[in-house]
Formats: C-alpha cells, structure tokens, sequence
C-alpha cells in the first residue's frame, strides 16, 4: 500500500552539483552489480562500483575531513578539503566526488595532502569573520573544527577583521551573517534541491562570488518559507535563527509577568543533542523540572493541542467528505492539505495560493495553545492574558513567522509571544547552570496535562496522518484501530519515504456517529464501502511533486486528506533541531518519538479526556463550532511567487 | 489598445520561449536577446524567465550575475569594452582607457547619463596581435590610438542620435 | 622540418592571411574520406596521426572520439569549442574567420565517427561579429547537403550543426563549464570524472574539441595520417597555429611545426632580443631567455599557442599583476584554492610592488600556489598560480626589495 518508488529525499539535481557516480554510489553497485579493490593508506578493501573514495574510506575507518559534504545534499566537490592522493593522477582528488570505477590506490595524509588542507583551511579562515566567542556557532562549527583538527596556529594568510556586510535579519526566522560565510554552498543546495524552494543561489562570478537571494533582497522580501533547512546544514554562524533568548529571561525576571511555555514533541527527542548525548534519548520530563527551575510559571504539553487539532482537522475533514459526497456541494476542495506545518503553509501560499481552499482552516497546534492559554486558560486562573506571556518551544524556525502572523491573535492579545527553537532552549538551560540530562522527572502542569501517544507522533512524517486515523477510522467504522493495525500502529504512514500512499476501504458496516460531532453528520451510511485515500510527503520538494500531480489531475488528486510537512522527516528533522542532521539522526530522533507513543496509556485523540473535557466546559458548541472556529482556526494570504 | 512595458516584456518573452523551447537549456539564448533587446535582464523578466522554464528566479540570477555580457543593471546603447588584458596593456590601453574617460565623462564601469554609452574593462578579446583593442557592442576597433577615440565616439554619437530620431519619429506616426 | 611559414594574419580589421597550411586543404575532400569509408576508419586515421587537443591540453583526439563512440546514449553531440578566451590566443578567431568550411567539415566527420546527430558551435560573446558570416556558412552547407539528412550524400547519416553564443566568462572554454553554459547554467565546472564523453551534453555523450583540432581533423582526412605527422615530433604530431603577440616586430598567427624551440619562433617573429615569453597564456609559463632552447612540444611545454613576447624594458611583476587581476574576476569562484587563492596571490604581488613581502611569505605564496596547482577543481585554478610562479622563480632578483616607488 505504500508507494516505495519514491526516493525519500533527493529530488532534482542541477546538473552542475551533480556527483559523478558518488551519488549514484547508492543506486548503481546493484545494476552493475561488481566490486572493486581499493587501497586506502594500504588497507585493502571491495566496494561496489561507483563507491567514493570517502565512502570506501569510511568503511575502513579512516577519516577524511569534509566541509561541502553533507549526507543531504547532492555531491559539490567545491571546498576541496577532502583531497586525497590518487596513484597516477597528477593532481589530488576530492575524495567526496571521486567514484571508485577502477582499481586504485589511494593515500589520505600524506604530506602533501596535509598542505593542501592546511591551505584550504588557511585560506577560508581568511575570508571568515572569526569572533567565535560571541557567535552562536561556537563549539558547533565545522570550520573551528577543522582548524584545531588541522591545527591551525597563526593566520597564515590572514584573518578577516572587518565586517563587509551587515547582518541580515529582515526575516522572522533567519538571520544571515554573510561575514561568516565559507561558500560551501550546502545551504543553496538545501533550499534548491532538497527543498526546491530556491531563495538562495550563488550569485556573481570570481572573488565577488557570495550567496544571495534574488537580486539580493532582504529574506523577509522574498519566497522564504523559514523552514530553516538552512541553518541546519550551514557549517558555520553565516545562518542562524533568530534568536528570543533575551527577552524570554526578561519577562521570566521580571515579577508582574507569568510566563508560560509549551513543549512540541520534537525538540524533546532533539535536547539531548544540545548536551552532548547521543540522538535518540527523549528528555521530556527532566525538561519539565528544567523549565520550571529555568524560571516557567507552568510548563504545559503542546500534545494536548495536537489532540485538538486532530479532532477539528478530522472534524473539517469529514465535514468536508460528507459535503462533497451527500450534499453534492461543488464548492468543496478535496483532498484536504495538512496546516500544522508553517513551512508548508508559506510554501504553498507562495508556489500554489490557488490551492489555498485545500488547506485545513484548523489553526496548528502552537497557535490553537496560544488562543487558549490566553483564554480559557487565562479565565480559569483569573490572570489577565496582558500579563501572560507565552512562549512556545518549538523544533522549528517557521514558527516564529507564524506565532508573529498578524491574524494569529484571536485571543486579542498575539496568542504566542515566542517561539524559540530547541538549540535557543539548550542554550537557555546551560546558562541556567542546568544539567539537563541529570535532574529528576516531573509531569506537565494542568489543565492542560493529560496527552495521548497521537500528540506525540506529530512530530514524525506520517505522525499527523497516523493520529488522524486512529480517530476517524474509529469514528466512521466503530471499530478499534488495533483491529485493523496491530498496537494500533499504522505502519504504512510510518518513515521517510518521501512520498506514502495509502488507501483505507470503510467497511459495509459502520458504526454510530459519536457525540462529539453528533450535531454534524446524521450517519455514516455515506461512507459506506468507500475507499479513502491518503498521502503524506515531508520536506517542500516532495510536497511539489504532490502538488504538480495534484494539477495534472493524477493520483494524489484524488486523495481525500494528506499531510504535508515541510521539513525532510517532519519536525524532528524541523530547522530549529540541533545541529548536525542526518538521516541516522532524524531516525534515531523519531525512534524515541515512536517509543513514547507506545508507552502512553491514551493513544488516541479522541479519547484524551482533557480534550474532551475543554470541549465540554469552554469550546461548547463542538469542534469546528463558533468558538472553536473563532479561537482554533484561521485564513490564509494568497502571496504567489512575484516579487516587485 | 494601451500595453504596458511589462506586458510587452512577457510577450517577447513567450515569443523567445516559443522559439528555443521550455528545457533549461534555452536560459542562455533567451538571455541574450532579452540582454540585446532591453539593455539589460530587468529583475521581472529574470521572474517570467523563470516562471516559464520552471526554474527558480534566484538561479537565472545567479546565471545573468555569472556572465559579463548580460546584466541586471542597464546598459547604454552602446558598450565599450577596452581589453585591458597584457597585449593590450603593453600596447597602451592606459592612455586608451584615460581619453575614453576624458571624451566620454564618464569612469569605468559607468553609463553615461543620456543612455548612449557604458565604459567597461573587457579581459581578452583575441585581438591580442593588433591591440589596444576595444570593442563597441559587436564592432571590433584595433591598434587604436588616444586620438581615435574621438572619432570611435562621434561615430556612435551620429548612429545614436539618428536612432533616437526614429524612435520618436515611431512614436509619433 | 623546418619549413616554417610565419604568416602574420588579420582578420576583420587586420590584413588578410594565406600561406596558411589550412588554405591549401579543400575542405569537403576530407569529409568526402570519412563518410565514404566505414565508420571506425575515422578514428583509426586519427589514432594513427597522433593529433592531439590544440586547445592546450594535448589530449589524443582519437582516443576522445574512440571513447565517445563506445559510450552508451540515445544522443550523441559534438560540440566545437571556440570560446577561446586565453589570453594571447586569436588563431580560431582567423581559422573561423577565414577557413569555417574545415572546422564545420571536421565537426560532421566527428558527428559521423561518434554517431552524433547535432553539432554546437559554442562562440565566445566578444566574436558575435562573426556569427552572421559563420551562419551563412552552414546555411550555404545545409544547401549544398553537407549538413542535415544525409549529410555529405551519405544515406541515412543525419547531422546539423547550432550556433550558441557564450555570454562573457573566460571559464566556459574548460570544456565541463562550457557544457554546464550551454545548458543554461552558471559556467562552473563539474566534477570529473565522469567525463563528457560519457556524460556530456544533457548527461549524453559529447565530444568538445578546440577549433584547431577540428580544423586539422578534415586535413587529416583529406591528406592522410602519413602526411599530417610528416611534421612535429613523435608525441607531438603535425602542424600548429601560434598567436604571436606582445614585443615583436610582427605579430600575427603563425604556422610551425610542434618541435619548434622558443628561440626559432622568437626569430621567425622578430622578437629574438625578448627578456621573457609568456607560452600558453595567462594559464601558461613565463620563460626567461635561459629556457628559450625548450620545445613547443607536449612533452615540453604544451601549449594552445599563446605566445606573448616581453622585451628588456617589462616589469614582469606587473605582468604577474595583469595575469592574476585576470584569474581573480575570471575564476568561477565555486572553489576554495582557485577562487581565494587567486586573491592572495595577487594581494603578494601587490606586497611585492610595495617592497613589503618577506622572503618567509614569497615561500608561504609558492606552497599555495602548488595547492592551487594540485587541490583546485579544474585546470583554470590549477594554472592560474603558473604564470605567477614562474615569475617569481625566474626573476626573484627583479622582484624583491623594492621601494613602494617601485625602484
């Protein structure tokens, strides 16, 4: 059921960045299907044809450094870092591109390989704005890296000691530091190939070559999605978010402000990274014992408002269904596009605003938290939301775009002050003095406390549709989601192919409609036999293959729902997740996502009784009803892709 | 019917687009005549360039910023390119270069402000064997000396002028 | 051997040229050869010429078009290199200007011994005044059946060949950059390998040959392998175009046998009392007097045949600026050694004007010119520290110490 014919994450590639057969290391060896011998500082080894000489390295364990690299990205071959000596080759060879073709004999470190890296390092450490105390990057940067590796004592050919740019920081979510750029280029293969966003390229020619935007706008100006895939691979601080820490510990000293926070799912899996533990370890209730000590009044589970927003998305969706299908309404668009993602929202305001109509009106789960914990919240405790400030900690840059959305203050106030990324927060801890990894547990703070394994897995591709399903399968068939998937577990939406296909047949019986949306649908008999079918794609280059499918009229035109995350993995490969990523990473984060939902009690949305309870005392007209429509859902701006 | 310059940039855009096909690899040609026709890649038609191609607006860009005979500034109807590379410098492009400022009072890398000229460096132009060689948009100039540049100039100045006539004679009729 | 023709030659604005070899050769008597015989003769003929790459690099031709014709594609191309961008070289400007019938000739016998069906003539944008002449030719071509269906009259062969224009970037005559150019790109080299005859043109087999060598392709068809390497030496085959320019009595386009020792072209040329000649271009090496004995030969000192004559009274550290102000705009700037490494050679010479470089520093420049040499991506970046090195190696005495007055 699953269309396995997708590559997860590789789109298109120019052809200019693309690698000789290194990238087709992972393909080709099958259809040639013979090996090769290759001696690398005299260590044998038999690789398949068209494996690189830094693959073939790797397997021996020997390390070659890399800084245009990355496991993402298409091959660039352009730092020159990776050179090695290859017998009967005049000049040295980058190990990144080279594809093991023949026979061949290869040294690594050799004095004239250790030269020239110096060189190289010498020479971008000479056009790089260097003040590594106060950059966000410090200890986290290849560059600096590579220096002490290669142990780099003096400025050979110089150091850069004035800025030639000013710092860009027109975007909500990104901040470019052009002083520090090194012109690897993994952010313009980022934003054109692996997101097919193209706002960043290379521009001029010579020594005036620099990354730019078009005809050098501001990014706030431009088609930016902020999805921050950017900054994720940028080997150094020329990309960073922007950056909340201040003004949070502002408002957290400052005593006539109650500051709260909500935790996505995502940067827990992620936060471990921040202090040096391996990916893949969940932190999620020593955080909430860090937070508190941090200086957060309450500490609240962005899960509940995923469960939320699961039942008006589901609620919408099946509105929309029983529109389309009963009432024969022409006006409905189908299939129903996923909103939790605002990579993905600004995306497809830009690149398909004619297929706005598509999209879920259900607000995302941050910004659902934001209109309540300023409402109902704020009601409830009797504090008035003018002192509340909300911040939110989220694995995303977009978020800060979004929570700063004009239209997003519903409660009358703006329903998120902060959204600040899982790195922000590390950092946050650490000044704090805070070990992290090593203080007691704690649950999260009510009314919002209870959570179900649905809310969790949103931060995985495939988490969203997963959630979905379990709740409106059980709605329409009255049927347990295990009957059908064991432990409830929809395998098919699970990992990152690119793009996953599903289709549910509903059964000839069907179940009773249930309260909760009793005053929608009469009945199921509609649905009866039908065959639902689902998509999910993560990162913005395979939402355009659903998107430019969608506009041929082909499969996925015919799909009733789909999930669309903008970041390749879904949130915890989002672009405020510690640096570095890669598939083993994202897979390692999402592992302990998976492991989470398993251990919950409650995995379904629909039976989160804190859910159901907000529906029963402050969103009483039901989902989707006026009040949840007025607080829970939102429009969205038709931006096309012109730029004046 | 009244059509406004952008409409009538589309326009010739889709003509070229019709002419050398969608592929990316007709960027360059359709580049080039944009370049001839208009005097520059304005930053709307490097947009429908790429709308049309499927391509990204920063990557035509990054191609018209690669390339020295297409600019996404305007350039004067008539370009000057002095060879400054080393047969042209021993041959004496300096004192080319010093009365091509003098005469047309502008600096290297300006447009003059009626349009008419821009003053650019040219690297090589394989004249090496007859330099100081210079270029007036396609028209090659060889072994020329400070005291041609007058009359180079006053060539263009004549063509320009007529030119203009006519454009306003169009206009007009 | 010797029988060395100089012929200062023109062009558009220069004086016609004749006595050149190509002059005598009737182009379609070498196409007639290709077509009419069977296919692999055509690389068997140039294998057995020994000509090699005249745009500088000296690869075996045969050897190019024999891998080419093995490579699998459903389309094959022959793309004529003629961005010729070197500083110093204009022999393809005069070829093209004054013989276009043997390079579009050689360019069919190419598409005839590849199985290519399109050829593309990639012209550099400072000769777009040539390109309406060069069109006529192939219209002409096109009429007389030398170019479309059956070209040449041979059943079934199909082959035209386009003009495309390059747009201003001395990089697109690396043969990957000019490649990426015609598909509308940035004109950045790609990785190597894989090669373009393998992966060339839209990922298809491509064959990209300097003007020259086309040019010679349809002599060698016309008056056989036999009398193309009558002339030369044994690694370096045949007859070759020089561009004289620089302190000479006569510059021009010049016609030698490759062999031809520095001090016999300087005779032919008028400049035998030179301080130094810079041979291949700014890419190329600077010679004192003392290295005039050496070959113009790919195994001495291969060359596309810019020679540039300095006589007594040149500065060569301005030399060396001029060449490097030329690498630094010039370069792509996709590569970290050729692109910054430009830069601070010339940031040096500018040390060395100024009389403020230590010796300590020259050396560190020189170890970075080797990486240059050595890490960069393709050959523009791997020779833009030549001219620079040679400099600074042959004339270290004219260089240091300087006062900022420059004495």
């Amino acid at each position: 059921m699953v269309d396995k014919n997708e590559d997860p994450l590789t789109v298109r590639t120019p052809r200019s960045m693309q690698a000789p057969a290194g990238q087709a290391a992972t393909a080709m060896p099958d259809a040639i299907g013979g090996t090769i011998r290759a001696v690398i500082d005299g260590q044998t080894i038999k690789v398949p044809v068209g494996t690189t000489i830094l693959e073939a390295a790797k397997e021996l364990g020997i390390r070659i450094p890399t800084l245009c690299h990355h496991p993402d990205l298409c091959i660039a071959g352009v730092c020159r870092i990776c050179t090695v000596e290859v017998e009967g080759q005049r000049t040295l060879q980058a190990a990144c591109t080279y594809p093991i073709t023949a026979p061949i004999k290869v040294s690594t470190s050799t004095r004239t390989v250790r030269q020239a890296r110096r060189h190289v390092i010498d020479l971008l450490l000479s056009r790089h704005y260097g003040e590594c105390y106060s950059c966000a990057r410090s200890n986290n940067c290849e560059l600096q890296a590579l220096a002490k590796e290669y142990g780099v004592e003096f400025f050979r050919f110089g150091q850069k000691e004035h800025r030639d740019h000013e710092i860009e920081d027109s975007s909500y979510s990104v901040v470019r530091d052009m002083d520090k750029c090194v012109l690897c280029r993994r952010c313009v293969r980022t934003c054109i190939d692996l997101q097919e966003v193209g706002v960043l390229e290379a521009i001029g020619r010579g020594d005036q070559t620099a990354i730019g935007t078009f005809m050098n706008k501001p990014l706030a100006d431009v088609v930016c999605i902020n999805c921050g895939q950017c900054i994720n691979r940028c080997p150094t601080g020329a990309l960073r978010e922007k950056d909340h820490i201040e003004e949070i510990w502002e408002a957290i000293d400052d005593p006539a402000k109650h500051v709260v926070i909500q935790t996505a799912p995502s940067p827990r899996a992620g936060i471990g990274e921040t202090y040096g533990l391996a990916p893949g370890r969940a932190l999620t209730f020593e955080m909430n014992t860090a937070l508190r000590r941090a200086g957060f009044d309450k500490v609240f589970d962005t899960n509940f408002t995923a469960d939320l927003t699961i039942i008006e998305e589901g609620t919408e969706l099946i509105l929309r269904l029983y529109n389309a299908l009963v009432k024969k309404d022409p006006k409905v668009a189908l299939p129903q596009l996923t909103s939790c993602s605002p990579g993905w929202v600004k995306f497809i305001e830009h690149f398909y605003p004619e297929y706005l109509p598509n999209v879920s009106s259900a607000k995302s789960p941050q910004q659902m938290f934001g209109a309540l914990i300023k409402t109902f919240y704020a009601e409830k405790n009797g504090i008035d939301p003018k002192d509340i400030v909300s911040v939110s900690l989220m694995p995303c840059t977009a978020k800060k775009f979004e929570c700063n959305r004009p239209e997003m203050a519903d409660s009358g106030y703006k329903d998120v002050d902060f959204g600040v990324t899982t790195r922000e927060l590390g950092k946050m801890l650490q000044q704090a003095g805070i070990d992290l990894p090593n203080v007691p547990k704690s649950e999260f703070d009510d009314p919002f406390g209870g959570a179900t394994g649905s809310g969790v897995i949103f931060g995985a591709t495939g988490g969203v549709m997963e959630a979905a399903l379990r709740s409106v399968v059980e709605f329409i068939t009255g049927l347990k989601v295990e009957d059908l998937y064991e432990h409830a577990d929809i395998v098919p939406v699970r990992g990152f192919d690119g793009v996953k296909y599903l289709e549910i047949k509903i059964p000839d019986a069907v179940g009773p409609v249930p309260d909760i949306i009793k005053h929608l649908v009469p009945d199921w008999n509609w649905a009866k036999g039908a065959t639902l079918k689902f998509a999910v794609a993560h990162g913005t280059a395979n939402a355009k293959k659903i998107m430019e499918d969608i506009k041929a009229g082909g499969k996925f035109s015919e799909c009733h729902f789909i999930e669309v995350m903008g970041c390749p993995g879904g949130c915890i490969g989002g672009g405020g997740q510690p640096i570095p990523t890669s598939p083993e990473i994202r897979a390692a984060r999402a592992r302990a996502i998976y492991s989470e939902d398993a251990a919950y009690a409650i995995r379904k949305s629909h039976e989160n009784p804190a859910v159901l309870k907000i529906y029963e005392e402050f969103l009483t007209d039901g989902p989707c009803g006026h009040k949840s429509h007025h607080l829970l859902h939102t429009h969205y701006t038709a931006r096309g892709k012109y730029i004046a | 019917m009244l059509v406004t310059e952008q409409d009538r940039l589309r326009q010739d855009i889709d003509a070229l687009v019709e002419r050398h096909g969608h592929a990316r690899s007709a960027l360059m040609p359709i580049l080039q005549e944009v370049q001839r026709n208009y005097s520059l890649v304005s930053p709307y038609a490097m947009q429908v360039i790429a709308d049309r191609l499927g391509i990204h607006p920063v990557e035509v860009h990054g191609v018209v910023s690669f390339y020295s005979y297409l600019s996404e500034k305007p350039k004067g109807r008539y370009i000057v390119r002095l060879c400054r590379t080393i047969s042209c410098d021993m041959a004496g492009k300096t004192r080319i270069a010093r009365q091509l400022e003098n005469d047309l009072g502008i600096e290297f890398g300006e447009t003059s402000r009626d349009g008419a000229f821009t003053l650019e460096w040219a690297n090589c132009i394989g004249m090496c064997d007859q330099g100081p060689a210079l270029l007036v948009n396609e028209k090659v100039f060889t072994r020329v000396t400070p005291a041609q540049v007058h009359e180079i100039i006053a060539e263009c100045r004549a063509i320009f002028g007529n030119q203009a006539h006519q454009l306003r004679e169009g206009l007009h009729s | 051997m010797t029988a060395a023709h100089g012929n200062p030659s023109g062009g558009p604005s220069g004086k016609p040229t004749g006595g050149l070899t190509f002059a005598t050769v009737d182009s379609e008597a070498g196409l007639k050869v290709a077509l009419s015989g069977p296919r692999p003769d055509i690389v068997m003929k140039l294998r057995e010429s020994g000509l090699r790459g005249r745009g500088g690099a000296g690869f075996p031709t045969a050897v190019k078009w024999t891998l080419a014709a093995a490579a699998r594609g459903e389309q094959k191309f022959v793309v004529c290199n003629a961005d010729e961008g070197e500083p110093g070289t204009f022999k393809d400007r005069v070829i093209l200007n004054e013989f276009p019938d043997l390079v579009f000739a050689g360019m069919t016998i190419g598409g005839r011994a590849i199985g290519a069906r399109e050829g593309i003539l990639y012209l550099r944008a400072e000769y777009t005044y040539m390109r309406d002449a060069l069109e006529a030719v192939l219209e002409r071509r096109r009429k007389a059946g030398l170019l479309g269906a059956n070209a040449g009259g041979l059943a079934g062969f199909e082959f035209d060949i386009r003009i495309q224009m390059g747009a201003g970037a001395y990089v697109c005559g690396e043969e990957t950059a000019l490649i990426e150019s015609l598909e509308g790109q940035r004109g950045e080299p790609r990785n190597r390998p894989p090669f373009p005859v393998d992966t060339g043109f839209m990922g298809l087999p491509s064959i990209v040959n300097n003007v020259e060598t086309l040019a010679w392709v349809a002599c060698i068809m016309a008056k056989g392998p036999e009398w193309f390497k009558a002339v030369g030496t044994d690694k370096s085959t045949g007859l070759k175009l020089f561009s004289v320019s620089g302190d000479c009595a006569r510059p021009g386009v010049y016609e030698f046998p490759l062999g031809i020792t520095v001090a016999k072209l300087l005779e032919a040329v008028g400049g035998s009392d030179a301080k130094a000649v810079q041979v291949g271009g700014a890419s190329g090496h600077c010679l004192p007097r003392s290295e005039f004995t050496r070959a113009l030969a790919f195994e001495d000192i291969s060359t596309g045949g810019s020679i540039i004559v300095f006589g007594q009274s040149r500065d060569m550290l301005e030399v060396a600026r001029n060449f490097l102000e030329f690498f630094v705009e010039e370069s792509c700037g996709q590569c970290t050694p050729c692109r910054d490494g430009s830069v601070k050679l010339l940031e040096g010479v500018e040390l060395l004007e100024e009389g403020e470089c230590s010796t300590a520093y020259l050396r560190e420049l020189k170890g970075l010119s080797k990486t240059m040499q050595l890490a960069s991506k393709c050959g523009l970046g791997q020779s833009a520290p030549n001219a620079f090195l040679s400099i600074v190696e042959h004339f270290q005495g004219e260089i240091l110490g300087r006062s900022a007055a420059g004495i």
